[in-house]
């Protein structure tokens, strides 16, 4: 049979100012009909570029230098671009990561499906909404012909990317590219669009290339996978042959730098912090090679743990066992490590917690409203928002609170109250004994106890000024000590931090986005606070330097005994860095208790589902499990539903739950509370004479 | 980093020209009077509008001033009542917005209504009063046109500033314990200087123009001095008579510098975006 797609040897380049980046570099893909390609790699490896040649969407500089792409037997390379528009919509579709900024915001979405049906096929221009209209109700649109008359704005983000799916299938292609289509959603949401593609491929008998950087995608999703590595495909094979033998020593690194590796590996599941420090997380050194000039011979050897001469010197070929297994390496590793091979699910039992130090941070029923206003001058009240709704949870010193949960549940809030970026509505936050709550602003300025480390580093740094000049700002502003002896600890923590001097001389945007969170951290830790609120610090980054900054943070917190609050939306990583996990749902804390605990032994519905939906990077694994997940959509935070906030996608709601809110109640001696009238398991018969340690 | 927006600058050769001219005229205005001796100061009634010939390669006017040497003298009061003019407006506009738009609230609420305010009223008209009441100097036009011009920087700056005190980099601030002023002067004034510059190259050109309307109504800076606009309106005078000498080189002078002018500003505009281009 021959192939939807055949890519043969395509290089493709794109100028800059003074340079060319060969972003594409030989690569070779070919995908049938009805088979799920996926392409896998860290960021700037050349997988959306190959994805945007197939379309011939490259952007301003960029160019198809070599090779052919052959598209339901068109080679597309050559292609005049009047032909090319044909090609785009009718024989292969695209869907992008941002469904945004993807849809026009003036357009009803019934129009802009149409638009694309009227644009390939002479239809009508009744003919084409009905196509449209159609098309929305394939992708599981609820009520397609009214949802039709909407415009992006009134859509959720999952929606808007059902609607990028239907535009895409409008004219039937043969071949779907998907480049990175759930990274902007939420886990929940995430799992409903992916399955929504699996199913629509098994139907529509369509070729679809899923491009990600997510190994727990691949494992669900593909049949066959290309890991991409510097412009090159590195290893080919199936998926399930790759996750059970990786050949080439960068995807077995990668597999490596998964979190919830090193949790699941034996001997790691005590919980952490309690007994010796847990597994480090291997990461890979150094940075991905720069493209404009590649280096010699193999492009990973220079961060590569096995690489010898003869791999500095000669590139290897892209060759195999004959068994459909292709990989690009002299000597390749051979069975996976046994950490991983033999790591089955983990026993059920959780270790004992080491008893707690003293308690540093208490939250209690805070709660925080937003006032919703209308009008520019005279600003009316029209509603409030409920962002945090009466949470109530203790940090002890030394440790990691992990606080997850879906975007919109509250947690960056609790953050921002915490550090006093915003004032609570009521309810106290008790640091080491102070109400920061009552502080005046002057007051509140004083006090560096808690700083805060954010997602996106760069954001977080102005950029038109030095590193040097950043990370004595906070000494600045809290007068502390000469300049002399304020460049001098900016020395000693860029150090500690695994960056040299000279970094403090060079602007934010010189550095990589590791580099960048490491800078984040050393601005964070040079006032020495006691405590560090970390808004999702990794989330924004690479698998292999995400375990970095990991490995960075665990071994600060050992060496200062730092607090941190770790907020993120990624439960694998929550396990592994968390020693006690709070789980938020619209604005309530659902659940709370021993990370390992919770997350082995889930007593709320929410935590339940939460864990069933988070991809694991184990194809047997991941197909085998229930598909339940968490169906449905968040409700808005502007009319939280009445009783439990989680009833409207709860599987085990029932009236009670509509009509009383359920109270945090203890499910063990450790700690582990959660708030749910019909659990899924009942509280051990200890945890109802001593309430846990963690009841406020 | 500014070494990169350097190189954007110099890339543009639209902008090398407006600089080579820019600098031209202030070459011909300020160092020109050194070497071309003229009497600026007498009437000479005797040589009243004379063509171009030997000795006055430009002629010379209806008071019997050279038009050459005039144009010099004219050149210099236009030029530095539009730079300093353009200075003072924009710095004045860029304080004004940036602590309105970062504060906000009340203090935003009642800044800004007073900048509405005096945008409600014609700027040419609002000057033509003033200057009507007092025949300013120098100093005094200067004053006249900047507070007469802050005010749309004032509102461009306060835009940036509501966006900018939102960045993370405000607020990881914030949480170090910095307060108002800290903000305003080391992260949101620096952080719309490609607003800014932008802004006073054009708020320069638009000065020159001004100081042009004013004299040309014979409200401008009062004889023997003069300047571009001054020039223009006594030639018009005798635009009749077929005096094109007393009328095009002033013109063809204006026209030059404000689109050198302009030309430098579209090139910092380029130069200050690319900046932060991580290529």
């Amino acid at each position: 049979m021959t192939p939807v797609l055949d890519i043969e040897d395509l290089h493709t380049e794109i100028k800059l100012r003074r340079s060319v980046v060969h972003a594409v570099d030989g690569v070779s893909l070919t995908v049938g009909a009805g088979e799920c390609l996926g392409i896998v790699g860290e960021s700037g490896c050349g997988k959306t570029t190959t994805a945007l040649s197939v379309m011939r969407l490259l952007p301003a500089g960029g160019h198809i230098t070599r090779g052919r792409i052959v598209v339901d037997g068109t080679d597309v390379t050559a292609l005049p671009e009047d032909k090319m528009r044909d090609v785009r919509g009718n024989l292969a579709g695209m869907v992008f990561q941002d469904p945004l900024t993807s849809l026009n915001p003036t357009m009803t979405i019934g129009d802009q499906i149409a638009e694309a049906v009227r644009l390939h096929r002479a239809a009508t221009r009744p003919a084409a909404l009905a196509r449209a209209v159609e098309v929305l109700g394939l992708v599981g649109m609820p009520r397609p012909a009214e949802r039709a008359g909407h415009y992006p704005h009134q859509l959720s983000g999952g929606m808007r990317q059902r609607v990028m799916i239907a535009m895409a299938l409008a004219c039937e292609p043969k071949l779907l590219i998907a480049d990175e289509p759930t990274t902007a959603l939420d886990v929940t949401i995430a799992k409903q669009i992916l399955e929504l593609l699996d199913d629509l491929r098994r139907r529509l008998g369509m070729a679809v290339i899923l491009v990600t950087h997510d190994l727990g995608v691949i494992a669900g999703r593909t049949d066959r996978v290309a890991v991409m590595y510097a412009g090159r495909v590195v290893e080919t094979t199936s998926t399930a042959a790759l996750f059970a033998r990786p050949r080439h020593p960068y995807t077995e690194a990668l597999f490596e730098a998964l979190p919830e590796n090193a949790v699941r590996a034996p001997g790691a599941d005590t919980t952490p912090g309690a007994g010796p420090a847990p597994r480090r997380l291997y990461t890979i050194p150094g940075q991905p090679p720069d493209l404009t000039a590649p280096p010699p011979g193999c492009r990973f050897a220079p961060r590569c743990r096995y690489a010898r001469d003869r791999c500095r010197e000669a590139e290897p070929a892209l060759a195999g066992t004959g068994a459909g297994h292709d990989f690009r390496c002299f000597f390749p590793v051979g069975e996976r490590a046994a950490t991983l091979a033999s790591s089955g699910p983990a026993d059920g039992t959780p270790a004992a917690a080491a008893p707690d130090g003293d308690e540093l941070l208490r939250l209690t029923h805070l709660v925080k409203d937003f006032t919703v206003t209308a009008g520019a001058v005279l600003q009316r009240r029209v509603g409030t928002v409920s962002a945090v709704a009466d949470v109530s949870f203790a940090v002890p010193a030394g440790r990691t609170f992990g606080l997850v949960g879906e975007s919109g549940c509250g947690k960056t809030t609790i953050g921002r109250l915490i550090v006093g970026l915003e004032r609570a509505t009521s309810g106290r936050i008790l640091f080491g004994g102070d109400d920061l709550t009552r502080l005046s602003g002057r007051e509140r300025r004083r006090r560096s106890g808690i700083q805060l480390m954010f997602q996106d580093s760069y954001a977080s740094m102005d950029p038109r000024m030095r590193v040097g000049t950043i990370l004595r700002e906070p000494l600045v502003i809290q007068r502390q000590g000469s300049r002399a002896s304020q460049q001098r600890l900016v020395t000693a923590i860029l150090e500690e931090v695994g960056l040299p001097a000279s970094a403090a001389g060079r602007y934010p945007h010189e550095f990589s986005g590791g580099q960048r969170q490491r800078l984040g951290l050393a601005r964070a830790l040079i006032l020495r606070p006691a405590m560090i609120v970390a808004d999702e610090p990794v989330s924004a980054l690479d698998v292999s330097i995400q375990a970095q900054i990991l490995n960075l943070m665990r071994e600060l917190q050992a060496d200062h005994g730092l607090t941190y609050l770790f907020i993120s939306h990624d439960l694998s990583v929550v396990r592994y860095m968390a020693d006690r996990i709070g789980v938020m749902y619209l604005g309530k804390l659902v659940e709370t208790g021993p990370a390992a605990d919770v997350y082995l032994r889930p007593v709320h519905p929410y935590t339940k589902g939460l864990i069933d939906t988070v991809p694991v990077a184990d194809p047997a694994r991941e197909r085998a499990r229930e598909h339940q997940g968490v169906g449905g959509e968040l409700p808005s935070a502007a009319a939280p539903p009445s009783g439990c906030r989680f009833r409207t996608r709860c599987p085990r709601a029932q009236d009670l739950c509509a009509t009383t809110e359920p109270p945090l109640r203890p499910f063990n001696s450790a700690g582990h509370q959660a708030a749910c009238h019909f659990p899924l398991r009942d509280p051990d018969p200890a945890a109802q004479v001593t309430p846990g340690s963690g009841s406020p | 980093m500014f070494v990169r927006g350097l190189e954007v600058f110099l890339e543009n050769k639209l902008a090398i020209a407006g600089v080579a001219l820019l600098a031209a005229m202030f070459a011909f205005c300020f160092l020109g009077p050194v070497f071309y001796h003229t009497d600026q100061v007498h009437v000479n009634l005797a040589i009243e509008n004379q063509a171009p010939g030997a000795g006055r390669p430009l002629g010379t006017d209806n008071n019997g001033y050279d038009v050459l040497g005039r144009l010099m003298v004219g050149g210099q009061v236009s030029l530095e009542v539009g730079l300093a003019a353009a200075v003072l407006a924009t710095g004045l506009g860029t304080l004004w917005g940036a602590v309105a738009g970062y504060f906000g609230g009340i203090a935003d609420a009642v800044m800004m209504r007073l900048v509405d305010a005096l945008l409600a009223i014609p700027v040419l008209f609002l000057a033509l009063v003033v200057v009507a009441m007092f025949p300013p100097t120098e100093a005094e036009l200067i004053l006249v046109i900047a507070l007469t011009s802050w005010l749309s920087t004032s509102r461009l700056i306060r835009g940036e500033a509501l966006s900018l005190r939102v960045r993370e980099y405000v607020q990881a601030m914030r949480v170090m314990g910095g307060g108002g002023a800290r903000a305003v002067f080391r992260h949101i004034a620096p952080n719309a200087v490609g607003t800014i510059v932008v802004n006073a190259t054009f708020q320069i050109a638009d000065a020159i123009l001004l100081v042009v309307a004013l004299s040309y109504l014979g409200l401008g800076i009062r004889p023997p001095q003069t300047d571009w606009g001054g020039m223009l309106n006594s030639g018009l005078n005798s635009v009749y008579d077929g005096y094109w000498w007393q009328i095009f080189p002033a013109g063809i002078a204006i026209i030059l510098v404000v689109i050198a002018i302009n030309f430098i500003g579209d090139a910092l505009r380029d130069a200050f975006e690319v900046r932060l281009r991580r290529r």
